[in-house]
C-alpha cells in the first residue's frame, strides 16, 4: 500500500542522481571495508540475542562469524553500485537506498559486536517505543501540512498534552487525563489556525507564538502547583497490554504486540490516516486543499473549513503524543520534558515525504539512533552518544538538501489562502 | 457661531488626530505590549491560591485580591528590573558607595539582561529584512559562545586589548559558520532555512553538550561546565560588585548601528534588501541571490555567536549546558516587536531585558514562576503577528497601507 | 425593471450588475442575456469586465447591484457551488485542476459523490465515457501534470458537464492553445451546443469571436458598448471599434531607417525547461542595431526561456550568445548589463519590480553600484531622489511621491516604471517581454512610442509577444518559434505564413509546397 501511496508524484530520475546514488552505493561498501572489516580479527563472532528483556519466551541467540558477514554486505553493496551505474534501478532507487543503508547498519552493528553479544530483539523493540512520539507528532505535521498549514508549534502541543494529561490524569483518572490532553493540543491547534488562516499570520511565527506560550504556561504551572503538590502530577501509567496469539509470534511478537495502548493506537492512526488521506472523500478533498486551494475553492470546497478541520485535528493528535510523555512513558511531568522531540517529530514529517507511512518509516529510523545511543556505551564503539543523536538532524537536512531526491511538499504549504 | 465654528474645528482637528494615531503602527504595537501586560495580571490573577480562597468571602473580594495579586506581581517586577526608589534615595543620602551599588543594581543588571537579546535580536531582524527567517539563533549563540570560550580559554598571555577583540571575533565566526550552513543549504539546494536552522539547533545542543562533558570540560570539576577564562578575556565592567554592567552593552548599540548603516544606507545592503523583497527581480536586476542569502546568513549567525560571546566573556566567564535559557527564541518575537529595524530592536530588547531580569525579582519576592515572561512574550508576539486583533479590541482604524509587513519566502525555499 | 419579452428563451439573463473593487467600478449596470444553445461572445479589452462579470455569474463574487436569472427565476449565489448547483459552470483562464492529482480525482473533486470511499475504477469508466460522448478523448488514470494544455482544458470541460452544466464560460480558452488545439476546441464546442449545452465565450481576440460565435456582447470600461447583437456579417474592425472606442491604429509611425551592425545574434541555442526537458533546440536569431525583430509564436514555446538565456538567467546546454561581438555565455547578469543589455520582463510584478520597495528604489535597481547614485560603498538617497524624480517627470509615472512602494501602482504606471528604468540605462540592446499585457489602449500607445524611439536611437531591439497584430505592426522582421525551434524568418506581413509556422510547419516546406 506504501508503494502506491508514494509514487504518486512525479518519479523522475535524472542522470545525475542515478549517478551519484551509484557512487553512495559503492562507497558505503567501500567504507564498510575500511572502516569495519579491515579492523575484524577472522574467527571473530558476533552474537545477537533475539529476546527482549522480560519476555517469556527465550528464543536461541544468533550466532555468526562477523568477518564473513561483513564481506558479504560488502560485496552486495559494491554489486547493487555498480548496477547502478551501469543500468539504473529507476524508480526502485531509493528501495535499494534503504537496503544499502540497512546493510550499513547491520554491518556497523555487526562489527560493534563481534567478539560480544548485543540483545538485537531489545533493541529494535526500544526503537519502536522511541518512535511513538516521533511518528505521532509527524502525523500531526502530516495532518496540518496536507491541508496547506506549516505547523511547526507540534512541540509546543505535545508539551501542553504532556503536561494535561499529567495535572488531569492525576485528579481524575488516565482515560480522562487522555482525553483532557488531545482537547488541549485541539485548542492550541485552534489558536494556530484562528492565528493563520483567520488573521493570515506568517505560519511560522504563529507557530513560534505557540512554542514559546506552550514552554512558558507549562514551566509556570508546573512551578506553581506541581512541585508544590506532589499529588497533583502522579496520573500513573498506561498498563502493556499483550495482545494474545500476535504476541507470541516469535521475535516479531514481543518486539510489536507488547506495548501500551500508545503503540497499538499508533498502528491504528497510521491505517487509518493512510486510509483516510489517500482513499477517502476527506482526503481528496484535504489534499486538493492544501495543493492547490484555489481549484478547491471553486468546486464549493470551503478552503477554510477544511484547513481549521484538519490543523485541529492535527493538534489532536499532537496532544496525544504529547500525553505519552506523561501517561504512557514517564508516568510524571517535568518542565520541558519532550526536549524538542516534537521538532524531530517535524523532520520525520519531512523526511517521510509528508505521508503518514513515510513518517512512520522515519521515525523507526530516527528511534533506532535514539535507542542505539543508549547502548553506545555497552558496545564500547568510540562514538561518543550526543554525536550519535545528531543523526536525525543531519539525516532531515540532507534529506532536505535533495540528495535522497527532492521531497513533495504540498504545493500550497505555508501559504494563506486569500479568497476573492 | 465663529465659537462654535473654532469648536468644531478644534474637534475636526481632535478627530484627524485621533485618526493618526489610530492608523500608526506604533501604536498597535504599544498596545500590544499593554495588553500582553493585561493578559500576565490575569493569568498571575487566576492562579494565585489567595483569589480562590477569597472566591468564597464574595466576588468584591475576588476581584480586589485578584487586583492585589496582579499589583504586588508587577511591582515586584518593576523593583526588580528598575530598583527601588526609596532605596536609592536612602542609599545615596547614606553616602555609602556599596549600598549604593546595591541599590541602583537591578538597573544594570537590566541591561545587561538586555545585551544579547539585542544582538540575538539583531541577527533576527538582519534575517527578516533579507527574507530568511532565522530561527536557528540559538544555536548560533551556543556555538559563538563554544568557539568564544576556546578562545578565551586556551590563549594566553595575550594583552586584553588584543585577546577581547580575538575572542569576540571568534564567537562571531562560530556563530557565523552555524548560520552559513542552512544559508548554503537554502541558496543552493532550495532547502528551506527554518527546517535547516532547527535542526542545526538540535545539532548545536548535542555539540556543546559533548564538547562540555569531554575536550572542553573542567578537568578540575565534575559537572559539564568549562574553567574560568582568562582575565584579559573578560569584557571590562564599569563598576564594581554587584554590578555586572560590562562594555559589551555599547558593544551591542555599535552593532545596532553598523547593521543600520549596512542596511539602509550601503550598495550591499540595498541588494539584501531587494533580494528580501523580492529575490526574481534581485536576480534579473544582476545581483547574485546566491552571495546574499550567504551573507545575510553568516552575519546573522554571528550576531547570534556575538550574544553568546557577550554572556561568556561579560557575564558567565565560563560556560556551562544550556547556559542561554532561550534567548534565541525570544530574539524573534523582539525583531518582531522592533519592526525589523535595529532601532525598534534596540528598545525591544531594553523592554524584554528589564521584564526579564524583573521576573527573576519577581520570583523571589511575590512567587511568581519566572516563565510568565515567556507566556507574555507569546501574547506580545500574537497581537504583533496579528495586528487586526489588537485593531479590532481597541476599535483601531485600519491603516491605507502597512508598509512594515513582513514578507518571508515561501516554505518551498523559492 | 424592464424585463426582456424574449425571458423565456434565455438562459441567463444579468440585470443591472454592479460590482466595485476598492477604487475601480469593474461593472456599471451591466445587462447580459444568454439563449439556449448559442455560442455568445463576451468582448472586451483587458480590465474591461468581462472577467469580473463572468465571476459574478459563477458564484466567486457577488455583486453590488443587480440581480442574476436562471431560466427566468431570480438566484443569489453564495459560492461557485451554488452556481454550479444551478447548472453554472466557468472554466477560468488558468486551469483550477491539481496537478498532483488523476483526472478522475479532479473530476470528483468537492462533490457529494462518492460519500466516503473514493471507489475510483468505477468512476474512470464512467468518465471514459462521459468523454467520448462528446468526443474528447482523456486518459481518466492520468495524472493533471502529465497532460498537455489541450487536455487538461477538456479535464476543466469535463469536470463541468459531469456536474451537469448546462452553461459553460470559458474564459479566453485559446489564450494557451496552438491554432490545431484551438480548432479542436472550436469543434467541442459545437459539440456541445449541438446537445444544448449554452456557451458564453470571453475573448478580446477578434478573429476568434467571429469564428465562433452567434452573438456578442461588447464591454468597455464595466459598460456595454453593444448588448447581444448577432454577430452577422459585422466585421472585426466595427467590433473593435465597439471595443476600444475608436478607430483602432494598427499602422504606427514606423520610420524606414536601414539597420545597422548585428548587435545581438544568438547560434544554435539548446536549453532545458525548469522540469528538466528540452525547451530550445538549436535556435539561431540575429538583431541589429535600429530594428525591432519580433519573435512570434504561441505561448510556451520556448520563448520565456529564450528570453532567460539571453538575459543570464538561465544556461543554455548547447550553442552561444554573442552581445557586440563578444561572446557572453559565461557572463554574470549584472556584467550583461553594463555591456547594454536592457530586459523587460514579462512577470512586472514577480521579476519585474520588488513590491514592497519604493519607486526610487526599483529604477535605481540596475545602477546602485556605480556613481553617481554610489559613493564608494554607501547608496547616495539624494543622488537617487533625484534620478527618480527626473524619471517620474520623464515617464509620466502617476505617483504620490517617488517613496511609494510600487505594489501600490497600477500595471500601467508599473511598465512605466520598468520601462524607465531600462531605458534610461540607454540599452544596447533592449529585449521586451510581452510588454503591453495587461495594459489599457493609452498605456499601450506609451510603450509602442517609447519602443520606436528606441528604434531610432539606434537600439536594437527584440520584441516577443502573443499579440500578432502589435508584433507585425511594430516589427522590422519577425522570426516564429515553434517547440523551441526558429520555424522560419518573415519581413512581409504575411499572417498565413506565420500562423503555419506557429502550428510546426517550417518555412522552407511551405515554399516548397506553395511552389509546387
Amino acid at each position: 500500500m506504501a508503494e502506491t501511496v508514494a509514487n504518486n508524484h512525479l518519479t523522475y530520475v535524472s542522470p545525475t542522481r542515478q549517478r551519484v546514488m551509484g557512487v553512495v552505493f559503492l562507497g558505503i561498501g567501500v567504507v564498510l571495508w575500511f572502516l569495519f572489516a579491515r579492523d575484524v580479527a577472522p574467527d571473530a563472532l558476533t552474537t545477537y540475542r533475539l529476546t527482549p528483556g522480560g519476555s517469556a519466551q527465550e528464543l536461541p541467540n544468533w550466532v555468526f562469524p562477523t568477518l564473513p558477514m561483513l564481506n558479504f554486505l560488502i560485496i552486495f553493496s559494491i554489486g547493487l553500485g555498480a548496477y547502478q551505474l551501469v543500468r539504473g534501478f529507476g524508480k526502485r532507487t531509493n528501495l535499494v537506498l534503504g537496503l544499502v543503508t540497512a546493510f550499513f547498519i547491520f554491518g556497523f552493528l555487526s562489527w560493534a559486536t563481534s567478539g560480544g553479544s548485543l540483545n538485537l530483539a531489545g533493541l529494535f523493540r526500544s526503537a519502536l517505543v522511541k518512535a511513538v512520539p516521533l511518528t505521532i507528532g509527524a502525523l500531526s505535521g502530516v495532518l496540518c501540512e496536507r491541508s496547506g498549514v506549516v505547523n511547526i508549534a507540534i512541540e509546543g502541543m505535545m508539551l501542553t498534552g504532556a503536561f494535561v494529561g499529567a495535572f488531569v490524569g492525576s485528579v481524575t483518572n488516565l482515560w480522562i487525563g487522555l482525553f483532557a490532553a488531545v482537547l488541549s493540543g485541539g485548542v492550541l491547534a485552534a489558536v494556530l489556525a484562528v492565528l493563520s488562516i483567520k488573521y493570515k499570520s506568517d505560519q511560522i511565527i504563529a507557530g513560534t507564538v505557540i512554542n514559546i506560550f506552550a514552554t512558558g504556561i507549562t514551566s509556570f504551572l508546573s512551578a506553581k502547583f506541581l512541585q508544590k503538590y506532589q499529588y497533583l502530577n502522579d496520573p500513573g501509567r498506561f498498563p502493556t497490554i499483550k495482545i494474545p496469539v500476535l504476541a507470541d509470534i516469535p521475535f516479531v511478537g514481543p518486539i510489536l504486540f507488547q506495548h501500551n495502548m500508545f503503540v497499538y493506537a499508533l498502528y491504528f492512526f497510521l491505517i487509518a490516516l493512510t486510509v483516510g488521506l489517500y482513499y477517502t472523500r476527506w482526503g481528496l478533498r484535504t489534499r486538493s486543499v492544501g495543493e492547490h486551494p484555489k481549484a478547491a475553492d471553486t468546486l464549493g470546497i470551503n478552503v477554510y473549513r477544511t484547513r481549521y478541520i484538519s490543523v485541529i485535528l492535527g493538534g489532536f493528535m499532537a496532544g496525544f503524543g504529547g500525553a505519552y510523555f506523561t501517561l504512557g512513558s514517564v508516568g510524571r511531568f517535568d518542565e520541558v520534558m519532550t526536549a524538542g522531540r516534537g521538532f524531530i517529530g517535524l523532520a520525520a514529517m519531512i523526511f517521510g515525504n509528508w505521508n503518514p507511512i513515510g513518517s512512520f518509516g522515519a521515525g523507526l529510523l530516527f528511534g533506532f539512533f535514539d535507542a542505539l545511543s543508549a547502548k553506545v556505551a555497552i558496545l564500547k564503539v568510540p562514538i561518543p552518544s550526543e554525536i550519535m543523536l545528531m543523526f536525525p538532524y543531519l539525516a532531515t537536512m540532507i534529506a532536505l538538501a535533495g540528495v535522497v531526491g527532492r521531497g513533495q511538499m504540498p504545493a500550497a504549504d505555508g501559504q494563506p489562502y486569500e479568497k476573492e | 457661531m465663529s465659537n462654535s465654528d473654532k469648536a468644531q474645528e478644534k474637534k475636526k482637528f481632535a478627530g484627524v488626530f485621533l485618526d493618526e494615531i489610530s492608523k500608526s503602527p506604533l501604536t498597535v504595537t504599544i498596545l500590544a505590549i499593554f495588553s500582553g501586560l493585561v493578559l500576565g495580571g490575569l493569568l498571575v490573577a487566576v492562579t494565585s491560591e489567595d483569589v480562590y480562597a477569597a472566591v468564597r468571602v464574595s466576588f468584591g473580594e475576588t476581584l480586589r485580591v485578584a487586583w492585589d495579586a496582579a499589583w504586588r506581581t508587577y511591582k515586584a517586577l518593576f523593583i526588580g528590573s528598575v530598583g527601588d526608589p526609596a532605596r536609592i534615595m536612602a542609599a545615596f543620602q547614606s553616602g555609602d558607595a556599596e549600598a549604593i551599588r546595591r541599590a541602583v543594581n537591578p538597573f544594570f543588571e537590566s541591561l545587561v539582561q538586555s545585551t544579547p537579546y539585542i544582538f540575538a535580536g539583531l541577527a533576527v531582524a538582519l534575517g527578516f529584512r533579507v527574507g530568511l527567517f532565522n530561527i536557528g539563533a540559538e544555536g548560533q549563540l551556543f556555538i559563538g559562545a563554544t568557539t568564544t570560550v576556546v578562545v578565551a580559554l586556551f590563549l594566553k598571555g595575550l594583552p586584553a586589548i588584543i585577546h577581547v577583540p580575538l575572542a569576540l571575533l571568534a564567537g562571531f565566526i562560530g556563530g557565523g559558520f552555524w548560520g552559513f550552513i542552512p544559508g548554503w543549504l537554502k541558496a543552493k539546494t532550495g532547502g528551506h532555512e527554518v527546517i535547516n536552522t532547527i535542526m542545526m539547533n538540535y545539532i548545536a545542543f548535542r555539540l556543546s553538550e559533548f564538547l562540555l562533558r569531554g575536550p572542553l570540560k573542567n578537568p578540575e570539576g565534575y559537572s559539564p561546565i568549562t574553567a574560568e577564562i582568562q582575565d584579559s578575556a573578560k569584557l571590562w565592567r564599569f563598576f564594581e560588585s554587584p554590578i555586572r554592567f560590562h562594555i559589551g552593552f555599547f558593544i551591542a548599540l555599535f552593532c545596532a548601528y553598523l547593521v543600520y548603516l549596512l542596511l539602509f544606507k550601503t550598495t550591499w545592503g540595498f541588494t539584501l534588501r531587494t533580494v528580501g523583497s523580492n529575490p526574481h527581480a534581485a536576480r534579473y536586476a544582476g545581483m547574485n541571490i546566491v552571495k546574499s542569502t550567504v551573507v545575510a546568513m553568516f552575519l546573522s549567525g554571528g550576531l547570534a555567536g556575538l550574544a553568546g560571546a557577550n554572556e561568556v566573556l561579560g557575564v558567565n566567564h565560563n560556560l556551562a549546558v544550556a547556559f542561554s535559557s532561550g534567548y534565541g527564541f525570544d530574539s524573534i518575537a523582539l525583531a518582531l516587536l522592533g519592526k525589523s529595524h535595529p532601532l525598534g530592536v534596540v528598545l525591544a530588547a531594553i523592554l524584554f531585558g528589564f521584564l526579564r531580569n524583573g521576573a527573576i525579582q519577581m520570583q523571589l519576592t511575590a512567587g511568581i514562576p519566572i516563565d510568565i515572561i515567556s507566556v507574555l512574550q507569546a501574547a506580545i508576539l500574537a497581537f504583533i503577528a496579528a495586528p487586526a486583533i489588537i485593531r479590532t479590541i481597541y476599535r483601531l482604524k485600519e491603516p491605507e497601507m502597512d508598509l512594515d509587513t513582513i514578507t518571508l519566502r515561501g516554505w518551498g525555499g523559492n | 425593471m424592464a424585463v426582456d419579452s424574449s425571458n423565456h428563451e434565455n438562459v441567463i439573463a444579468m440585470r443591472g450588475i454592479v460590482k466595485r473593487f476598492p477604487g475601480v467600478l469593474a461593472n456599471d449596470h451591466v445587462d447580459f442575456t444568454l439563449r439556449r444553445g448559442e455560442i455568445h461572445a463576451l468582448l472586451g479589452e483587458n480590465g474591461a469586465g468581462k472577467s469580473t462579470l463572468m465571476n459574478v455569474l459563477a458564484g466567486l463574487y457577488r455583486p453590488d447591484g443587480g440581480v442574476v436569472f436562471v431560466n427566468g427565476k431570480p438566484v443569489s449565489f453564495r459560492s461557485p457551488r451554488d452556481a454550479i448547483d444551478a447548472g453554472i459552470g466557468m472554466i477560468h483562464q488558468h486551469f483550477m485542476l491539481v496537478p498532483s492529482q488523476t483526472v478522475t480525482e479532479n473530476i470528483l473533486l468537492g462533490l457529494d459523490k462518492p460519500r466516503f470511499r473514493m471507489r475510483l475504477a468505477e468512476y474512470d469508466s464512467i468518465i471514459a465515457d462521459l468523454g467520448e460522448r462528446f468526443g474528447m478523448h482523456v486518459d481518466p488514470r492520468a495524472h493533471v501534470w502529465q497532460l498537455s494544455v489541450g487536455e487538461q482544458q477538456r479535464v476543466e470541460i469535463l469536470k463541468m458537464l459531469y456536474r451537469g452544466a448546462e452553461v459553460l464560460i470559458m474564459d479566453e480558452p485559446t489564450a494557451v492553445l496552438a491554432p490545431q488545439e484551438i480548432d479542436g476546441l472550436f469543434e467541442t464546442l459545437r459539440a456541445m451546443t449541438a446537445k444544448g449545452k449554452s456557451i458564453i465565450f470571453i475573448s478580446h481576440k477578434l478573429g476568434e469571436v467571429t469564428a465562433i460565435a452567434d452573438r456578442v456582447t461588447v464591454l468597455r470600461r464595466g459598460k456595454v458598448t453593444a448588448p447581444g447583437f448577432e454577430i452577422g456579417n459585422t466585421t472585426r474592425q466595427e467590433l473593435a471599434q465597439l471595443m476600444v472606442g475608436r478607430e483602432v491604429v494598427f499602422h504606427l509611425d514606423r520610420k524606414e531607417q536601414p539597420p545597422g551592425d548585428v548587435v545581438l545574434s544568438v547560434e544554435d541555442v539548446h536549453c532545458l525547461n525548469d522540469k528538466g526537458l528540452p525547451a530550445l533546440r538549436g535556435v539561431s536569431l540575429n538583431v541589429r542595431a535600429g530594428e525591432i525583430v519580433g519573435l512570434a509564436g504561441v505561448a510556451g514555446n520556448g520563448q520565456r526561456e529564450l528570453a532567460q538565456v539571453i538575459s543570464g538567467l538561465r544556461k543554455p546546454t548547447q550553442g552561444k550568445v554573442v552581445l557586440n561581438g563578444v561572446e557572453i555565455n559565461n557572463l554574470s547578469v549584472r556584467k550583461r548589463i553594463r555591456r547594454g543589455l536592457g530586459y523587460i520582463p514579462e512577470d512586472r510584478t514577480h521579476v519585474g519590480t520588488a513590491p514592497n520597495l519604493s519607486v526610487t528604489d526599483n529604477v535605481i535597481m540596475k545602477k546602485y553600484r556605480r556613481p553617481p547614485i554610489a559613493r564608494g560603498w554607501m547608496v547616495d538617497m539624494t543622488a537617487a531622489t533625484e534620478f527618480a524624480e527626473k524619471l517620474k517627470e520623464g515617464y509620466d509615472i502617476i505617483v504620490p511621491t517617488v517613496e511609494t512602494p510600487v505594489r501600490l501602482l497600477s500595471g500601467g504606471n508599473l511598465q512605466r516604471v520598468i520601462l524607465a528604468r531600462e531605458i534610461s540605462g540607454e540599452p544596447k540592446f533592449l529585449l521586451a517581454m510581452q510588454p503591453t499585457r495587461g495594459l489599457d489602449v493609452g498605456a499601450i500607445e506609451g510603450v509602442h512610442r517609447l519602443l520606436l524611439a528606441q528604434r531610432e536611437a539606434g537600439a536594437a531591439i527584440l520584441l516577443v509577444s502573443e499579440e500578432l497584430e502589435e508584433l507585425l505592426a511594430l516589427s522590422d522582421r519577425v522570426y516564429v518559434i515553434y517547440e523551441g525551434e526558429i520555424m522560419g524568418e518573415v519581413t512581409d506581413d504575411d499572417l498565413d505564413v506565420i500562423g503555419q509556422m506557429m502550428t510546426g510547419t517550417p518555412l522552407a516546406e511551405i515554399q516548397k509546397t506553395g511552389a509546387a
